[in-house]
């Protein structure tokens, strides 16, 4: 065992780039691929667990009131049909992301309409759901309550409000400035595979088949729902369906297939359905964006002001983070800042893709697109002429921020220069126009654990509960091995996904390769001096290279020096100094070419590009993927992605995938991805930063500035839906 | 998903008799199985269609196609016929759902597709077309997909049907075996009803009846496009489509064969609005005024109020590219 690694200086040293194997960094793929695409990877609900009988869950009806079920009896007559289960425990709605315990429960309250109150399980699937359609819930005492944030009672977040000189004075005597208020609408995760959990219980403890995210946490979850030790709970989610924010906490279904199967006695498997994923997971806050932009004459920022709204069921505490970056992004001596929280009967809102950033970076950029307008300046020169050099409110320095570098080669790339004027260029029926934004995010490193193993035949193998939600974790977290320990990617072996192995970091927030790189960069040191120990030399001076020893002018192979032994190593990263010390945060650049159909107001993006720096990149095709996605994802907020609410009952209307919109194939175009070389010594050991949303902080703003390039019209209600252009257009 | 009897039909004839009973036809069934996962559509039965024998395009004697009601939307859009010939048919098939569906889907299925609308999925919600009598939660709703044309106070649902806007402008006529053994010819018109009080009685069709194949006649002259208009670029309902076969003769219109999508509970065609159109040269006032006499009794719901600007310019963009007359 190691003492923890606590991150309180700058890590200099730059191991990784000592190295010879030529793993780290490398295009590699990802081996858990072929599985995936073939089908044998096997997914939560896809486990076959002897005895295993079947649980759907039942929607509360409205969004108020006692929830009475008033046939069960018959219900629990039903063919097949074993038991309907409602019990306390149950949860009213997902926990937030790193909660560590149970969220607020109870299936007897409706909050919101959707909410899962009840579980029917029988011996077959098909059994279990017409028994619970057969269910019939009726809420009694209902009340009025508020469904939409203008309706409801808002808190003012004291702890996110900023007032630092005199904004309004700055806006009255700035030479340009935009006031201006941007809405988007609430996101669903929307992940492939929807949320499902096979419980099976021996004696006392429990075991949780699930898809889930960050599981030293979603243990902790677990056991608290159900009034049990941790110690207890074991959570298997070696495979993960992508999760988007949505599973990084707990889910309804999980507690509710370990109660019912403690109730009937058998392994239970709740999956919900596509539409119950819609009414009663996460979703992302819908927002209301106030932006105060003051220039000078030369487009220098001396006022910034980002006031926001956002809305969160009563008894939450998270409130969408959409002001985290415009405190270090710009330049303004004089700031104002605030974060509203609107209590509404909608389903829970929390992480989701890039919570905060995504949004609010968008609205930021949208601004800023909106002064250079005002300005006459372009783009990407009023950008520039706004990075600040230290941070704008702590005056902190950054840890590393090549975001000028990222404006000026993603400008280059993408051709920016031939950006034609407001309305000026048309190529038949479609009008066509260029628009930037830039990109940005937090870093964050979390606590995070692994062990690496050198096996006496000169593999290893790398454990931790860490998860891969699709993102490469399986790659890279073997390319680090394999780099320090001198080992072929196919002779390292990770495991992953299981609470019996060290605690990882989980996946989210972009900090899961970087956190959990570095606990297995970390293990791996240990080996390496363990082996320079055992040879007698420095570790300085230990070369390892495909599974041998060079050192002292000798070569040996790894299993000859091991004699039949192993190495084991527990890797411990553990944040410090360094998150506080200077300002982390990864930064880039978008570009986008639309085509706006002059008759329909239909818009087509037509090319895309991003430039990125993100510190080390670990793997550069994982890298690249990420962005992409994050792009991809940047095209549907921009131009069609909204859960629509009805205005009534708060229920969710298009709650399939049919009708909740994403963008398909034919959506994307070429997209392009530019990654800068970077080294963070201050973010993490292994010199890395979080990759995984960069690509969608800012990226619909991208779109949506270009579709004012294209036709002169601004939408400031979020998607760009043809709806809202048509009629302003020629 | 409420437990069914399966029956797989031999003869066409044995199909109509167990569907008189209360069975459902079922086809590709990519939408009659999303519906009874959902237990909008709860029947005692399935009658699988599939065996029978009506797979067949052939060519009528006065040189128009036979379309039998279980050939795939993939197939009859690929087919070279209706490629050369029906290229509006074509086309809209394959402005139709993905390909996946499209290979599973059937020209049958296609014609009697539900709507779209979210509240008649929901069945939480009120809705004369699931529940008669329930109400209509859609009308004050989210209404945005929802019908401009063609609508009563009972329901504003549309006909999602690409397939069949494009059949509609053809002059396309169903053919059917009734349980009595008879075969029937009906016109997509007289096909399909409009809600008026009975929103979930949709088509005249009887209990038992099986649609057996769809005619096209021969082909017409002119020019043909379906345009499409939807929220994203692939895989997405219409909001609104038009499908329009236009022939001129000494730079007038001849003749204008003009059918919408997305507008109305029905695959929309208008004669009014293409009496306008004959014989008058090309012109944008002329267009606009055709738009005029579509849109004379059309309501929007809030929602989709859009449509009907949308509708304007949609056809408007249509009848230049049709006629040559752009601007
Ligand atoms: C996600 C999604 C997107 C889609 N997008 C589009 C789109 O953009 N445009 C579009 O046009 N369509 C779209 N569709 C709908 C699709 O075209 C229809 O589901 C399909 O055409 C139905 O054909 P089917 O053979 O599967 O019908 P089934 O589901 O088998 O049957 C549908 C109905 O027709 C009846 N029926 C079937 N055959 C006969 C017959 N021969 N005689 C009498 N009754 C019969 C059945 O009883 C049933 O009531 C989409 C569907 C999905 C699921
Ligand atoms: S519009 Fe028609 S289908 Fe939709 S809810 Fe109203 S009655 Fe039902």
């Amino acid at each position: 065992m190691t003492e923890p690694f606590q991150m309180d200086h700058p890590a200099t040293d730059r191991r990784l780039d000592d190295m010879a194997q030529g793993l780290v960094g490398a295009p590699l793929d990802r081996p858990d691929g072929p599985l995936k695409v073939t089908g044998t990877a096997t997914y939560a609900n896809e486990w076959q667990v002897e005895g295993m009988v079947h649980g759907v869950m039942v929607r509360a009806p409205g969004n108020s009131g006692r929830v009475v079920l008033s046939n069960t009896a018959e219900v629990a007559r039903m063919p097949g049909v074993l038991s309907v289960v409602q019990d306390d425990r149950m949860l009213r709605n997902p926990a937030q992301g790193g909660a560590n315990e149970a969220p607020v429960q109870g299936p007897h309250h409706a909050a919101y309409f959707g909410q899962l109150v009840a579980v029917v399980v029988a011996e077959s699937f098909e059994q279990a759901r017409h028994a619970a359609q057969s269910l019939k819930v009726t809420l009694d005492d209902a009340e009025q309550v508020a469904v939409t944030p203008e309706g409801a009672a808002v808190e003012r977040q004291t702890d996110k409000t900023l007032d630092q000189g005199d904004l309004d004075r700055a806006m009255d005597e700035a030479a340009h400035s935009v006031d201006v208020v941007y809405t988007t609408p609430s996101h669903s995760s929307s992940p492939m595979e929807p949320h499902a959990s096979i419980a099976s219980w021996e004696g006392e403890d429990l075991t949780l088949r699930g898809s889930y995210q960050m599981l030293k946490f979603n243990r902790n979850e677990l056991a608290d729902s159900l009034g049990i030790h941790p110690d207890r709970v074991r959570i298997l989610s070696p495979y993960v369906g992508g999760g988007f924010g949505s599973k990084l906490g707990l889910a309804p279904e999980a507690v509710a297939a370990a109660v019912a199967a403690k109730a009937v006695g058998r392994p239970v498997s709740v999956a919900l359905h596509r539409q119950q994923v819609y009414e009663a997971t996460m979703r992302r806050s819908e927002t209301r964006q106030r932006l105060r932009l003051a220039a000078d004459a030369e487009g220098r920022l001396i006022g910034f002001g980002h006031e926001a709204r956002v809305s969160n069921l009563p008894g939450e505490t998270f409130a969408e983070p959409v002001l985290q970056a415009s405190h270090f992004l710009y330049a303004g001596a004089n700031r104002k800042m605030s974060l509203d929280l609107a209590r509404v009967h909608r389903l829970c809102a929390g992480s989701v893709r890039a919570p905060g950033e995504a949004v609010g970076v968008t609205v930021v950029e949208n601004a800023m697109d909106e002064l250079a307008h005002a300005a006459g300046l372009d783009p990407v020169e009023l950008r520039l002429r706004n990075i600040p050099p230290t941070d704008p409110e702590s005056g902190k320095e950054y840890s590393s921020r090549r975001f000028r570098e990222a404006l000026e080669s993603g400008a280059e790339i993408f051709g920016w220069s031939d950006r034609p004027g407001v309305k000026e260029r048309r190529e038949g029926d479609w009008l066509i126009g260029y628009g930037m934004a830039s990109a940005a995010r937090v870093n964050v490193l979390k606590e995070s654990e692994a062990r690496v193993t050198l096996l006496s035949d000169g593999t290893a193998r790398v454990e931790t509960d860490m998860t891969d939600i699709g993102t490469g974790t399986y790659a890279i977290l073997g390319q680090i091995a394999g780099d320090m320990l001198g080992l072929p990617r196919d002779s390292v072996e990770v495991v992953l996904g299981d609470t019996n192995l060290p605690s990882g970091s989980g996946s989210g927030g972009s900090w899961g390769a970087s956190s959990s790189g570095s606990a297995v960069y970390l293990a791996c040191a240990a080996i390496r001096q363990q082996i320079a120990q055992r040879l007698d030399v420095d570790e300085h001076d230990l070369l390892l290279k495909d599974a041998q020893a060079t050192f002292n002018n000798r070569t040996e192979t790894l299993a000859d020096i091991l004699q039949g032994h192993e190495i084991a190593k527990l890797g411990h990263v553990k944040p410090g100094d360094t998150s506080d010390a200077v300002r982390q945060a990864t930064f880039g650049a978008y570009f986008a070419e639309v085509g706006v159909n002059a008759v329909t107001g239909e818009t087509r993006v037509r090319r895309m590009h991003g430039t990125f720096a993100a510190g080390r990149i670990l793997n550069a095709k994982t890298a690249r993927s990420q962005c992409l996605g994050g792009m991809t994802f940047g095209i549907g907020m921009a131009l069609m992605e909204e859960v629509a609410f009805d205005p009534r009952d708060g229920h969710v209307v298009n709650h399939n995938l049919a009708e909740y919109h994403i963008p398909v194939n034919a959506d994307v175009p070429q997209l392009t991805v530019e990654l800068l070389e970077e080294r963070d010594d201050w973010a993490s050991p292994v010199q890395a930063k979080g990759i995984g949303e960069l690509g969608i902080c800012g990226a619909g703003a991208a779109i949506t500035n270009a579709i004012f390039n294209a036709t002169g019209v601004r939408v400031r209600d979020y998607p760009a839906t043809l709806d809202k252009l048509i009629a302003e257009l020629p | 998903m409420k437990p069914f009897d399966y029956i797989r039909a031999d003869s066409p004839d044995q199909a109509s008799d167990h569907a008189a009973q209360g069975g459902v036809f079922i086809a590709g069934g990519t939408n009659l199985l999303d519906l009874m996962k959902l237990e909008v559509m709860t029947p005692d039965a399935l009658i699988d269609i599939n065996r029978l024998d009506l797979n067949q395009i052939d060519e009528t004697d006065d040189g128009g196609l036979r379309i039998g009601a279980l050939v795939s939307n993939s197939d009859l859009a690929n087919d070279t016929r209706v490629r050369r010939h029906w290229p509006v048919l074509s086309r809209a098939l394959l402005a139709g759902a993905s390909g996946q569906l499209r290979n599973k889907a059937t020209t049958g299925g296609n014609l009697l597709q539900r709507t779209r609308c979210l509240y008649f999925y929901d069945r939480a919600m009120a809705c004369n077309k699931r529940e008669p009598g329930s109400g209509c939660a859609a009308r004050d709703g989210f209404n945005r997909s929802l019908a401009v044309l063609g609508t009563s106070e009972h329901c504003i649902a549309t006909h999602p049907s690409d397939m069949a806007v494009a059949m509609r402008a053809l002059g396309a006529e169903v053919e059917t075996l009734t349980r009595e053994g008879e075969t029937r010819r009906l016109t997509l018109d007289q096909l399909y009803r409009l809600p008026g009080d009975r929103p979930d009685i949709e088509t005249v069709l009887a209990p038992g009846e099986l649609i057996t194949a769809v005619v096209l006649p021969a082909p017409v002259e002119g020019r043909q496009t379906y345009r499409k208009v939807r929220d994203r670029a692939s895989y997405a309902f219409a909001l609104v489509s038009v499908a329009g076969i236009v022939e001129m003769q000494d730079g007038r219109i001849a003749r204008a064969d003009l059918a919408f999508g997305g507008l109305a509970p029905k695959p929309w065609r208008d004669a009014d609005v293409e009496a306008a159109l004959q014989g008058e040269a090309p012109s944008d006032a002329l267009f606009k005024k055709a738009a005029d006499v579509l849109l004379r009794d059309a309501q929007g719901f809030g929602e989709n109020d859009f449509k009907l600007p949308l509708a304007r310019r949609t056809l408007v963009s249509v009848l230049e590219e049709l006629t040559e007359a752009r601007r």
